[in-house]
């Protein structure tokens, strides 16, 4: 090889481990931006609308007069759509596990597993659709005094939705889990649901309480089928029959009318959606120092 | 058990004698109840499963049964309108198209490099953790988050207004990290030897990157890439928020062109009160979830072969 070809390799290498560099920078560049475009307009918010009104009132009425801004009616909305989808989505997704773990022969596993897979796949969008049309009409023959818009029918196709995402991180989790801590409970004696309850979910609870917190973080940032299904009435309620109206849906209600740019009510969205963001990172922040720093190591 | 256990004395195997003896006693192995708890546990555990494919099919099916009257030639090549009978998905087939093809053309480059820095190039470990985090966060960012970002910095900071590109390029940062961890996970799957193999002929970093590794990676990378497009095709928050319309009565020509996706067009139908409309609704996601379908069986397929065919 010639010197120059050996220059012409290095001069390229350096070009190349830049171009690389900058590419893997970029994902902190959109962090930096998110964070600095939620701090901004919601700083521009508070700027007009005091603090202890937003977090200490409980009426959300920015789109007309009197305005008011009190966040705590679409933070309850919200918390009631997760609890609910966590009620459903939680004990079906860990039992769903446990079945594929401890019980499905391998060719049956080899099956569910990638239709399970096919379910996280459907777009969200689809959900809401069928929240609207099948879940409220049932809940409705059930429940005749059911609303047409409640947050119950949203809350039960987000818990299916987050169903696959916790089946399948607390299937990695209970897998993880070696072999020989199971044998050991049955030769101790133990049945197959006590090895199951007594040593495995237990070795494997950091990653399966993670899985829950994220199934809780992922069903509060859920956006179209709460959107379609929850309806829009900011209200504080504990009762899931009713319609409500939680962050995400608030912010999709604004972008879907027409808000000129500067406004307070455009500046309310980044407010809403700061909140959100920094709960969904808080969720994640949680889980992942969990699975870290509770972690058993069996090796 | 070490050996001196054994020479106890008299007083001491008479008391392990009674302590036998009360543990016999006590001895309620409680089969049958135990068994029973096992197998009312195995059902709950079928039922959780069989809920969740029930549901799956349920749900199909119930799309099935409300949309596949609007399936026709027609409904695929009109464009939406005010009569039920006479709306179509023309433009929303033609944006989600659009919307796919600019959003690999900024998120491939971008993401497969950054997969190739992080594995093949850094050094610095530091960098590499922050760098970890920073994505293993980004991904669990709620969809809608990203299209406040989109909204802010593409459609009115640089002025690209409600245009198929600012969609795009929203949509290229929110698939971005899927990109980056699966491509990572590709070239970690490459074995040391073959870059140890090229060092030792005196290639380059680079030219071990070009020529070995990634063509070895290429099926993972690939496969990332393809799921991630399919997340792109049926996400619907991030550009209601840039402001994607609904009605839109003709298909885009240049980048700069307003747009719709087949799921604003099915939301913008799921939402209205008529029945016609959900029927409407229901035919664009049957063609929504028959795209997704295809793209994901591809996936599986390059996954499979790519499996059977490299044995190290």
């Amino acid at each position: 090889m010639s010197a120059t070809r050996i220059k012409i390799a290095k001069l390229e290498e350096a070009v190349v481990r830049r171009v690389l560099f900058v590419c893997a920078g970029f994902s902190i560049a959109v962090t930096a931006g998110i964070i600095a475009v939620l701090v901004g307009e919601t700083a521009a918010f508070f700027a007009e609308v005091s603090p202890l009104e937003f977090f200490g009132t409980t009426t959300w009425a920015p789109l007309f007069d009197p305005r008011h801004f009190g966040v705590l009616p679409l933070i309850c909305g919200t918390f009631l759509i997760s609890a609910g989808a966590g009620l459903v989505g939680i004990p079906a997704g860990l039992g769903a596990a446990i079945f594929l773990n401890d019980y499905a022969p391998s060719w049956l596993r080899g099956w569910v597993k990638p239709i399970l897979e096919l379910l996280a796949g459907v777009p969200t969008v689809v959900y809401g659709y069928f929240a609207v049309t099948t879940i409220t009409p049932l809940l409705r023959q059930v429940l005749p005094q059911t609303e047409v818009f409640n947050a119950a029918s949203a809350a039960i196709v987000v818990g299916i939705m987050v169903l696959p995402m916790v089946a399948s991180l607390c299937d990695d989790a209970l897998r993880a889990v070696p072999r020989a801590i199971r044998e050991g409970g049955y030769a101790l004696g133990a049945t197959k649901f006590e090895v199951t309850t007594r040593v495995t979910v237990p070795a494997a609870l950091s990653g399966i309480v993670a899985s829950f917190i994220l199934a809780i973080s992922r069903a509060f940032g859920e956006t179209m089928a709460v959107a379609l299904a929850a309806g829009s009435t900011p209200k504080m309620t504990l009762n899931p029959l009713e319609s409500i109206q939680t962050l995400t849906g608030y912010i999709v209600q604004v972008s879907m009318g027409d808000t000129p740019h500067g406004t307070v009510e455009y500046r309310s969205i980044f407010a809403v959606g700061m909140l959100l963001f920094v709960i969904t990172i808080g969720f994640n922040i949680l889980a992942h120092y969990l699975v870290r720093r509770f972690r058993s190591q069996y090796e | 058990m070490s050996p001196g256990e054994h020479t106890m004395t008299a007083n001491a195997v008479s008391a392990k004698k009674s302590d036998a003896e009360a543990v016999r006693s006590a001895w309620r192995p409680r089969l049958e109840l135990r068994r029973l708890q096992g197998r009312l546990f195995f059902f709950a555990t079928l039922t959780a499963i069989l809920f969740a494919l029930g549901a799956l099919v349920f749900l199909m099916s119930s799309i099935w049964i409300d949309g596949n009257e609007s399936l026709s030639i027609e409904f695929l090549m009109s464009f939406p309108s005010r009569f039920a009978a006479k709306a179509g998905i023309k433009s929303a087939l033609y944006g989600s198209a659009w919307i796919a093809v600019l959003t690999a053309a900024f998120a491939v480059p971008i993401g497969v490099g950054a997969a190739l820095y992080l594995e093949e190039f850094a050094e610095d470990s530091k960098l590499r953790r922050v760098i970890d985090i920073n994505i293993a966060n980004l991904a669990g960012v709620p969809s809608i988050v990203y299209g406040m970002l989109g909204l802010a910095v593409f459609v009115r900071f640089m002025a690209l207004d409600r245009s198929l590109i600012a969609g795009a390029m929203t949509m290229s940062i929110l698939i971005l990290p899927i990109i980056i961890v699966a491509s990572r996970e590709a070239l970690k799957a490459v074995p040391r030897s073959i870059r140890l193999a090229a060092y030792g002929l005196g290639a380059t970093n680079w030219q071990t990157v070009r020529a070995h590794v990634l063509p070895s990676a290429m099926p993972g990378i690939m496969t990332g890439i393809i799921l991630s497009m399919s997340r792109a095709t049926g996400e619907t928050a991030p550009l209601i928020m840039i402001g994607a319309l609904s009605y839109i009565a003709f298909t885009p020509t240049s980048p700069m062109d307003s747009f719709t996706v087949l799921p604003i067009q099915v939301f913008n139908w799921a939402n209205r009160p008529q029945e016609e409309f959900h029927a409407l609704a229901a035919g664009g996601i049957v063609v929504l979830l028959g795209v997704l379908l295809a793209t994901n069986a591809i996936a599986i397929v390059i996954r499979y072969r790519y499996q059977r065919k490299s044995s190290w």
